[in-house]
């Protein structure tokens, strides 16, 4: 049975990220499912920690991890990773591969998918096995309705975010699809697996020509906010109407010990940096306390929040689609509602 | 230098208005204004930027329906030389692959018909269209023609000796890379900004037409256009119903503010 099959993306210091582990817990349990073998590979320049890295991995319950360790692939540069996973995804003929929407997995994911022939959907928010049935056009042009079982089941937002698309490649193996950062949930495997460690050598996947761009410098910062991993957030939409407005959210998640957070619509206007956006093109959180303030509530919006304990949304508009999903509904503007809660969490009130 | 510069018209799913869906729950595009999608404008401009400092010659390429040439004629505006419209129904419908297949067979013919073997050619996109986000048509189109491809470009620094070198976004950070002509830049939204119109050129284009290629002067593979080369299907399209929760709802008043923290302090 063909495996399901997940790229490993590292970090500096030889850090796997988030988003992959997260994608192991999901590739487990679609394996899982689906009776198969959970595979993943990593590229990079390990200096020796190799045995480290497959232990993590492991933990994840990858069944067979492929190993590229060469310094010619961290940084990350396109051509010798695509030629690798491509030549490797031929060989191992999955059926499906899963790849982190991060800025690597974005740049990889498509070009392997387009010398493949095979369909990739971004931005994914949910993955599911299921069978359906589908008309489609035989080689002779004709409509025929056939059966399709054990299928990847690609759901995302779309156009928007006014509808919820689900997307199936029934056709073309392997099912490729990327997720963000933080959407689906690491948990490290309580089954023990036999874990089968290949070691390749990268000259065998890329030639020279691979290796024509060159990575002359980088700067990499850490993290400004840990949005993902809050126990408080106060984001800030469109009605929050300006920077200045912005202010005085900072002010009550200083009360708070809480993080700052915003819609695309606020993130568009300038208001605030594009990191802090929170939705299906940007991070998704799972606080305690979510306080939504001036966000209406857009599809794609909703789909970076839901899981949130309690939501608290604050807005002038008694309608705004977020009062649906919302636990606590102030009706009230931002300009008047915020001030007196800090007033009260200060004890001044 | 031979630039290309790949332009996509988009509904603008920025400003979806109430009547954006129909009353079955399909998507009402004629409800939505169509615009220049915003990073292939970025795109555009260090196209633009290239011309001034190198010399070079700037071709629009879009692929849609007839009424796309819209897209062609503001690039022509801002300063771009000429324009191609790749619009045929057997290309609709298809997925990013498709799309990919019939914009690099385009850029081919373009190469070809013009003589355009050599290394001074580059490519210049939007890293994503605002109407699927995806991001994978630019590289898509490298792949197909062969090229390296470098994403999420902030500004082209200098193209010379036939090498260009980009400062690009990367999670948490910049860097910046050197990468040889021919090849493909996706440009990201934190570009600078493009230029306005030029009212001379406004004037002397207002009803300028453009080339349009169909399938066959594409020298299109049937299987590989259209939703005959698309292997992703939506299965599925529904509106979201969200499970209505059990909600309070409150007012600005001292006393309701007073409860909710009470409550704030009570979970925390």
């Amino acid at each position: 049975m063909n495996s399901v099959f997940v790229y490993i993306e590292m970090g500096d210091g030889c850090k796997v990220a988030d988003v992959s582990l997260e994608l192991l817990t999901k590739g487990r349990q679609l394996a899982d499912e689906l009776g198969t073998k959970l595979e993943c590979a990593c590229l990079g320049d390990f200096a020796g920690q190799t045995e480290t890295l497959v232990a993590e991995l492991r933990r994840y319950g990858t069944d067979r991890i492929h190993v590229f360790d060469d310094k010619r692939l961290f940084p990350y540069t396109t051509l010798p990773h695509s030629s690798a996973m491509v030549r490797l995804l031929r060989e191992e003929k999955p059926q499906i591969c899963l790849l982190g929407a991060t800025v690597i997995g974005r740049d990889l994911g498509p070009r392997v998918s387009s010398a493949l022939g095979s369909g990739l959907t971004a931005d994914c928010t949910q993955l599911e096995i299921s069978d359906f049935d589908m008309k489609v056009k035989n080689r002779d042009g004709v409509v025929e309705e056939r059966h399709y079982e054990n299928q990847l089941m690609q759901i995302r937002p779309a156009f928007g975010g006014s509808i919820i698309a689900t997307i199936v490649n029934p056709e073309h193996r392997p099912q490729m699809a990327t997720v963000r950062d933080g959407v689906m949930r690491k948990e490290e495997c309580d089954t023990i697996h036999d874990t089968e460690v290949i070691s390749h050598d990268i000259d065998d996947y890329t030639d020279a020509s691979d290796y024509v761009v060159k990575v002359l410098e980088r700067h990499v910062r850490a993290a400004r906010h840990n949005l993902k991993g809050a126990n408080i957030v106060v984001a800030g939409g469109y009605g929050v109407g300006s920077k200045e407005g912005f202010d005085l959210l900072y002010d009550l998640a200083k009360e708070l010990h809480a993080e700052v957070g915003a819609s695309r619509a606020a993130v568009d206007a300038g208001w605030i940096d594009h990191d802090r956006q929170i939705g299906q093109t940007g991070v998704t959180v799972r606080p305690k306390v979510y306080i939504a303030c001036g966000v209406s509530g857009a599809i794609q919006h909703i789909a970076g929040m839901k899981d949130a304990g309690i939501i608290i949304s604050i807005n002038s508009d008694p309608d705004a689609p977020i009062g649906q999903i919302a636990d606590y509904n102030i009706v009230g503007t931002i300009e008047e509602v915020v001030p007196k809660i800090i007033k009260n969490l200060k004890g001044t009130m | 230098m031979n630039i290309i510069v790949l332009a996509k018209q988009v509904p603008d799913t920025h400003n979806v208005g109430p009547d954006a869906m129909t009353a079955e729950g399909t998507v009402n595009r004629g409800a939505l204004p169509a615009v220049f999608n915003p990073e292939d404008l970025n795109a555009l401009e260090q196209a633009l930027r290239l011309k001034e400092r190198y010399g070079a010659s700037i071709t629009m390429l879009t692929m849609g329906l007839p009424k796309a040439a819209d897209v062609l004629r503001e690039g022509v505006f801002r300063g771009a030389d000429e324009g191609i419209l790749l619009t045929d129904r057997a290309l609709g419908g298809a997925d990013t692959l498709a799309t990919s297949y019939s914009l690099s067979q385009a850029i081919r013919k373009i190469r070809s018909d013009r003589g355009l073997s050599g290394e001074d050619f580059l490519i210049l996109c939007g890293r994503q269209a605002i109407d699927g986000d995806t991001a994978q048509v630019g590289p898509q189109v490298a792949e197909k023609l062969g090229l390296p491809q470098v994403t999420y470009v902030e500004e082209v620094l200098s193209v010379e000796d036939g090498v260009a070198r980009v400062r690009r976004h990367i999670d948490g950070g910049v860097e910046t890379v050197e990468c040889p002509l021919p090849c493909l830049l996706t440009v990201n939204g934190s570009a600078a900004t493009c230029r306005s119109r030029n009212v001379k050129r406004v004037m002397a284009n207002k009803h300028r037409e453009f080339t349009q290629w169909g399938a066959a002067d594409i020298a299109a593979d049937p299987a590989q256009i259209g939703k005959a080369g698309s292997p992703t299907n939506v299965k599925a399209v529904r509106n979201i119903v969200f499970k209505a929760k059990e909600s309070k709802t409150l007012t600005a008043s001292d006393e309701d503010i007073k409860t909710l923290v009470n409550e704030l302090r009570r979970v925390l």
